[in-house]
């Protein structure tokens, strides 16, 4: 080993009491710094993934203005073939055409307002979780069928079973009446309240007679395998737009501006205690470093006097600091990924939270994610705060004369 | 005890020997006390406005319906008692407000376009003081009685519906028998709310208007109370639940809306795991600290011991310099998030995130509340951990054999 390795090596355990205490510091932070940045991003990826898996998709091809006013005259003509056609063309078959409009759906007993996709049966299954949540009867499979399946909140307020039939009311795309039987084939469960009671879905061929859309819907719904590639498709799918139409893509952060956002508040007031940590850190680390410092006056006073620059003694108290945060920075990191994958393993879940998962779309019991990334980047931080800790110590030395040092003590 | 003031003097004046040391150490635990209690106020602040926005939207902080109202809101589980009867039960008990009221899901049409909302027959005068609109706000006008004929909705609905003042909408809904229950209203007023989700799934109209049209003679689905305080609804929910004995379903407001009712639990408990997160990274200092105050000067200690000081009187003293270092870095902290707080107590602008924050259920104007309990808590939590803290150097100091310690070579 290098000498002056050696010599710095040595030093900090002059005081190992002292040492490990500000190495515990940093191995306190930093395990909790592993652990919430782990979960919170373990979390963001369980909203966005399921928030977006329900409807809204990674992106929509929209007429300009549908998303913030949402009138059913704001149509996407020829909506199906532009689905077809972009299937095609980008050989998938994560694609799908959609209708929405707003109506009365009656029972015999009850009448309640809902929202009423139209939907292509068999596409559908691969842009939205939905049609995977059928918890009695079966889902959409014909486009013309007069079939319906509706949230089981709502199926309990209609006071509606499999087979009981509803009447739907609303208006059309040209202002006029809009009616129809229907049957109730299905009865799905997502376990949001306001999914379950107030979405319908019928078959996008039947949505377009009853809402007189003459081949028009208002949604081009399109998945991809995450949200990188989502933004590596999108200019393509920009370009493959029919020429002459006026039609806009947005990508998910646009249909659901509150998701984007959300995670930002929180990602700032997470920021904020953690900065709060690492400056405690840095505290504890200048405290340290400084005393350090101050106690071996009279010694290098001696070795200055023999010639060592301040400098060279600026940098042994730098690379002292540099591996108490080394050593703070690997056990922090290990202790922070061990701890973290117990989680990972086993899941945690507060107790109380459910409401506030099921606001977000969260299980209840959430899975921290630990990968190279989440174990690093707060030890990393710490570690670079300690090194800016030290350098008021280090630099104090140039202010130190020889002579007056060694009379020190 | 008799030793106290020498105690503490030597204590003080130990403390300034390395006051680098002791300036640093104060600057740490000021630091944490600020960050706990400017923390604590910020979030505080947001659920706070929170729970206030989520109670006057319910509104009301005891709510009492009919026992199936709630799984089914319809008409059908109103409250089979008439206005007449239940003025007569509750306008002599003195509560703060109550108003009954109509509340049914309806459709909304105009030439144009429908939505779902939530219709809400009103007694605009009963409903005043804790209604989220505030009646002088609203383009136009707000409804002026009970049988007002006008309709009044949220902006952001009058977008959609393509719809303005004076223009006629027709509301749909259903009556008891099931059958259609339909009417048409002008347009009157727009009212703004805090959060855009209000603005488009509340309407309302004259409380008399609405039984006319639902054919409900004069009876209500929901009554509202307001008491003093809402993190103190039991008195207001006994003298309910008493009044109405066991007809109708009584429910305070974290019972009705649960999510807010959670926020304000885990809030509770946030402060408290924040504060002691705090607290142990800074307990490493503290400790470390100590230790080097002792380690410096053990041929002292050495030496008031060989003196006759009792290992008590050491104890004590050490255990005093932590206090003095607790209680200045406290104090300072302390006046740090006062005087941080109290300029933002106005109001902080944080509409950049609105629609996440309406996600999370807070509007967008963050107002941080400083609670002198929530101050108390985090001195006390730390005052208190800090004296355990100290305890094991203390105790130490105290241990010396006078003689090895008079002889080590510092």
């Amino acid at each position: 080993m290098n000498i002056v390795l050696r010599l710095a090596w040595r030093n900090i355990w002059r005081q190992r009491r002292r040492t490990w205490l500000t190495t515990g510091a940093m191995v306190f932070s930093n395990t909790l710094l592993v652990f919430m940045i782990s979960l919170q991003f373990g979390m963001y990826g369980l909203m966005i993934d399921n928030t977006l898996k329900v409807f809204s998709g990674h992106m929509q091809i929209q007429v300009p203005g549908y998303k913030d006013d949402q009138k059913i005259r704001q149509a996407v003509p020829n909506v199906v073939p532009l689905a077809s056609g972009l299937r095609q063309q980008f050989r998938t078959d994560t694609i799908a055409a959609r209708g929405w409009a707003f109506g009365l759906a009656s029972s015999a007993e009850r009448s309640y307002g809902i929202g009423i996709f139209g939907v292509e049966p068999t596409f559908e299954p691969e842009v939205s979780s939905i049609p995977g949540l059928i918890k009695e009867g079966r889902y959409l499979e014909d486009s013309d069928a007069t079939d319906i399946v509706i949230g089981s909140v709502l199926a309990r307020n209609l006071r509606v079973g499999i087979g009981d039939e509803l009447t739907l009311l609303g208006s059309g795309r040209d202002g006029s009446f809009a009616a129809a039987v229907v049957n109730v084939v299905g009865i799905f469960e997502s376990g949001v309240v306001d999914i379950d009671r107030n979405i319908a879905q019928l078959p996008l061929g039947l949505f377009q007679e009853v809402f007189y859309m003459e081949g028009a819907g208002h949604q081009v719904v399109i998945n991809a395998a995450n949200l990188d590639e989502a933004t590596l498709l999108e200019p393509q799918i920009i370009e493959a737009l029919p020429a002459g139409e006026d039609l806009v893509v947005h990508d998910w952060d646009a249909l659901q501006p509150g998701l984007k956002q959300a995670i930002q508040a929180d990602m700032s007031s997470a920021f904020f205690m953690y900065g709060i940590l690492v400056i405690l850190v840095a505290f504890s680390v200048l405290n340290t470093q400084l005393m350090s410092v101050l106690e071996r006056t009279h010694e290098f006073g001696i070795v200055m006097s023999l010639g060592l620059k301040p400098g060279r003694l600026g940098r042994l108290v730098m690379l002292e600091t540099a591996m108490m945060g080394m050593l703070g920075l690997i056990l922090g990191a290990i202790a922070g990924a061990l701890f973290t994958s117990w989680f990972m393993v086993n899941g945690l879940s507060i107790p109380g939270m459910e409401e506030m998962s099921a606001k977000f779309n969260l299980p209840p019991r959430v899975y921290p994610q630990v990968n190279i990334w989440s174990t690093l980047i707060g030890p990393v931080v710490v570690f670079l705060f300690t090194l800016l800790a030290a350098v008021y110590p280090a630099l104090r030395l140039h202010r130190l004369h020889p002579v007056e040092a060694m009379r020190a003590n | 005890m008799r030793m106290l003031p020498v105690l503490s003097r030597l204590a003080w004046r130990y403390l300034w020997r390395n006051h680098r040391r002791t300036i640093i150490m104060v600057g740490a635990i000021a630091v944490g006390a600020w960050a706990m209690i400017f923390m604590t106020a910020l979030t505080r602040g947001m659920v706070d406005q929170m729970i206030r926005d989520g109670i006057s939207v319910l509104p009301g902080h005891v709510q009492a319906h009919n026992p199936e109202f709630l799984d089914d809101p319809s008409v059908s589980n109103r409250i089979a008692m008439g206005d007449e009867e239940l003025a007569g039960k509750f306008d002599a008990m003195d509560f703060r407000a109550w108003a009954s009221r109509v509340r049914v899901p309806a459709v909304i049409t105009s030439e144009r376009e429908s939505r779902g909302v939530t219709l809400l027959g009103v007694d605009p005068e009963a409903e005043e003081e804790f209604s989220f609109v505030s009646y002088e706000d609203v383009e136009g006008r707000f409804l002026e009685t009970p049988d007002d004929k006008g309709v009044v909705i949220g902006r952001k609905l009058a977008d959609k519906l393509d719809t303005e003042v004076g223009k006629r909408i027709v509301i749909m809904s259903q009556d008891p028998d099931n059958e259609i229950a339909d009417r048409g209203f002008r347009v009157v007023g727009l009212f703004k709310a805090n959060m855009a989700a209000f603005e488009e799934s509340y309407v309302f109209v004259g409380k008399k208007t609405a039984q006319k049209m639902l054919r409900i003679g004069d009876t209500t689905t929901e009554i509202v109370f307001v008491g003093d305080d809402y993190r103190n609804v039991d008195p207001t929910y006994q003298r309910v639940s008493e009044a109405v004995a066991g007809k109708l379903k009584v429910s305070r407001w974290y019972e009705v809306d649960t999510y807010l009712g959670t926020m304000m639990k885990v809030m509770d408990g946030f402060v408290l795991i924040w504060v002691i997160v705090i607290f142990l990274a800074l307990s490493f200092g503290l400790v470390n600290t100590l230790v080097m105050a002792v380690f410096e000067r053990i041929r002292e200690i050495g030496l008031m011991l060989a003196l006759g000081m009792k290992p008590s009187s050491i104890l004590g003293q050490i255990i005093i310099e932590s206090m003095f270092l607790l209680a200045i870095g406290l104090g300072l902290g302390d006046i740090l998030a006062f005087a941080s707080v109290k300029p933002l107590e106005s109001g902080i602008d944080i509409s950049v995130v609105a629609e996440g924050m309406e996600m999370w259920g807070a509007s967008s104007m963050l107002y941080p509340k400083l609670y002198w309990s929530d101050m108390v808590l985090a001195n006390v939590v730390v005052l208190i951990l800090g004296f355990l803290a100290s305890l094991s150097p203390a105790w130490r100091a105290s241990r010396y054999e006078p003689v090895e310690a008079i002889t080590k070579v510092g």
